[in-house]
């Protein structure tokens, strides 16, 4: 993975930084050099600590539950490799209904937030109307709210508006995302005004502009905001916890710890469990590894 | 609702953010920011705005979820909170896991982010053991930790074992469960910090370590004199978001314990929840709620003091 950087001032200076995965190799740096090898032994240990617990899972859902139960820490149980666990998960029917609830709704909360966040965004960027200020102070310094103060109005509010036990009742309270208004209206500050300027002479309206300009150029940002808000929503416990009580609308983290308890000590059941609602996440992220560990960066810290 | 090309000779070679003195052109303005505006500002004051002023006026009535009583009781539900110990329990053990925790999970990210930037082969390995369980469902992380917590069977007592130490109780035992529980958590979301660390050193030019390495400076000293240094506004930004996020402890904890009550590791948003869906006092589980609000503003003050001295400094 490492490059050999030559070094020459220009190529210092045309290669910026943030664009490396990591920094180069220096020269005159061993390859193999003591203190590489040294690090090499802490982040290979460090890797290990924080995959076992994972794997440890994995293990146990492939044994039967007696061998589970044993408490034998062997890698494989005494009955050898099985299955049985995931075929009984998977034969209850609720693990896909619970996994599309998360879906829809997850989708459903991403869409509409990056819709409405970047839309205001825009407005507070580059439109000039009255109370711009104040109130672009007032959605800022509403970042700090933090979401569980809330639940008790909310629910309040939720019974009023009989969308309790609904899909719309568990949506809606989360599309609010003061925090990526603020990270999109920065990011719109910098894009350069000429170009929609000179497609305003050219005669386009506002949505226009917006649309077919500011949108597409906000691509990457766009993604940001979206993986960091879809992560929340998907494994978001509270508010989904407080609000669905009919099985067969819950999500994945909702509707599993529901059967928690129902297992009692069946072990390698939970396990296997607990291994296919991480399994989605993880394959997703192996593939866009990349994108999500920018946005989640960029978020992060945009979004203080 | 749309601009038309009437605009046109207005706008040329002029700042769109400036405000344009036509007042037909003005109006319309007006009018196109907010409609830009309207879907998120409705959102914001139906599940935002609104829930926070109800939410004052709920915490000074006695409205329970079944619909009885929601009278006015002045500051009753504010003086009970301040007197009732289980709230100053809760308070007290949001504190104390925020303490635990807040420390490893920002050193052992710095720790990770510093390896992974050295470059080593392998970087979408370690990437992926580190963050991979900060995409886990809190439900996940909680089975998958009390099974290895589990005094009998657990993993945890497996290694304790093997080193030769006494077996724990983990969750089970009051004076351990909260610490079972902070462990579970770094393991979670440590992840998190580790990538906004990579990001922050990432921005640090690599000229600045080449220039470095070329008067010899070791990698070590290259980390203390160069790296670290830089991290400051970084390390400043992740410790208080660490902060608020360890004080809004509940998921995991709640989780782990199976939803049953502990003194130990009840958290303040535990108690929010409890008074306000177990006991169904909206009123009185409101007020706690701005008391715990309070507690986070106090933090958010303290850090804007904070950072305000450094940029003055």
């Amino acid at each position: 993975m490492s490059t050999t950087a030559t070094l020459s001032p220009t190529q210092a200076v045309t290669v910026p930084r943030a664009q490396r995965a990591h920094r180069p190799r220096l020269p005159g740096q061993k390859p193999f050099g003591p203190l590489r090898v040294t690090a090499f032994v802490i982040l290979a240990l460090l890797a290990i600590g924080w995959l076992l617990p994972f794997l440890w899972a994995v293990a146990t859902a492939f044994k039967t539950e007696t061998d589970a139960a044993s408490g034998d820490p062997s890698w494989i149980g005494a009955s050898g490799i099985t299955g049985d666990a995931f075929t009984a998960i998977l034969s209850q029917g609720n693990v896909y209904v619970w996994a599309w609830n998360s879906l829809i709704t997850s989708i459903a909360i991403t869409v509409i937030t990056v819709a409405i966040s970047a839309g205001a965004a825009y407005a507070f960027s580059r439109l000039d109307f009255r109370g711009r200020r104040w109130l672009f102070f007032v959605i800022i310094a509403s970042i700090v709210v933090p979401p569980q103060v809330l639940i008790i109005p909310l629910f309040y509010e939720m019974l009023a508006f009989n969308m309790i036990d609904t899909h719309w009742g568990l949506i809606l309270p989360q599309v609010v995302a003061p925090a990526m208004v603020f990270i999109l209206k920065r990011f719109f500050d910098a894009v350069p005004i000429e170009l929609e300027d000179a497609a305003r002479v050219d005669g386009a309206s506002r949505f226009r502009i917006f649309w077919s300009i500011v949108l597409p150029l906000s691509r990457p940002i766009l993604a940001s905001v979206a993986i960091f808000v879809f992560i929340g929503a998907w494994n978001n416990f509270l508010w989904p916890f407080l609000v669905i009580n009919d099985t067969t609308l819950m999500t994945l983290p909702v509707g599993l710890q529901t059967v928690i308890s129902a297992y009692g000590v069946q072990y390698a059941q939970v396990m296997a469990q607990a291994v296919l609602a991480a399994l989605p996440l993880i394959i997703v992220f192996i593939i866009f590894q990349k994108q999500i560990v920018k946005g989640v960066a960029t978020s992060g810290f945009g979004g203080q | 609702m749309t601009t038309t090309a009437s605009t046109r000779a207005v706008v040329t070679g002029r700042k769109s953010s400036t405000p344009l003195r036509r007042p037909g052109f003005q109006r319309r303005e007006q009018l196109v920011s907010w409609a830009f505006l309207a879907p998120f500002l409705i959102a914001f004051a139906l599940f935002l705005a609104w829930p926070i002023v109800h939410g004052i006026y709920l915490s000074f009535t006695d409205q329970s979820l079944t619909g009885a009583g929601g009278g006015l009781v002045g500051f009753a539900n504010y003086a009970e909170a301040l007197g009732d110990p289980v709230m100053w329990q809760s308070m007290w053990n949001t504190v104390w896991f925020t303490l635990l925790s807040t420390v490893p999970l920002v050193a052992i990210a710095l720790l990770m982010a510093a390896l992974v930037d050295r470059g080593l082969p392998g970087q979408w390995l370690w990437r992926l053991s580190f963050f991979m369980p900060y995409l886990l469902a809190s439900t996940v992380i909680s089975q998958i930790w009390v099974w290895i917590f589990n005094p009998q069977i657990g993993a945890a007592n497996n290694i304790l074992k093997a080193l030769g130490l006494e077996p724990l109780a983990w969750l089970q035992n009051p004076d351990t469960n909260m610490l079972s529980i902070v462990i579970a958590t770094i393991w979670w979301t440590v992840g998190f910090n580790f990538l906004l660390y990579l990001a922050a050193m990432q921005n640090i030019p690599s000229q600045q370590y080449e220039a470095a390495s070329l008067d010899g400076a070791s990698a070590w000293r290259q980390f203390w004199s160069i790296t670290l240094p830089q991290l400051g506004p970084a390390t400043v930004l992740i410790l208080i978001l660490q902060i608020l996020a360890s004080l809004k402890l509940f998921d995991q904890a709640y989780q782990m314990l199976g939803g049953v009550a502990s003194d130990t590791t009840r958290s303040i948003v535990q108690y929010i929840y409890e008074a306000g869906f177990v006991n169904y006092r909206f009123g009185y589980s409101a007020a706690i709620s701005y008391v715990f609000f309070a507690l986070i503003i106090i933090v958010g003050v303290a850090q804007a003091l904070v950072t305000r001295r450094k940029k003055e400094l």
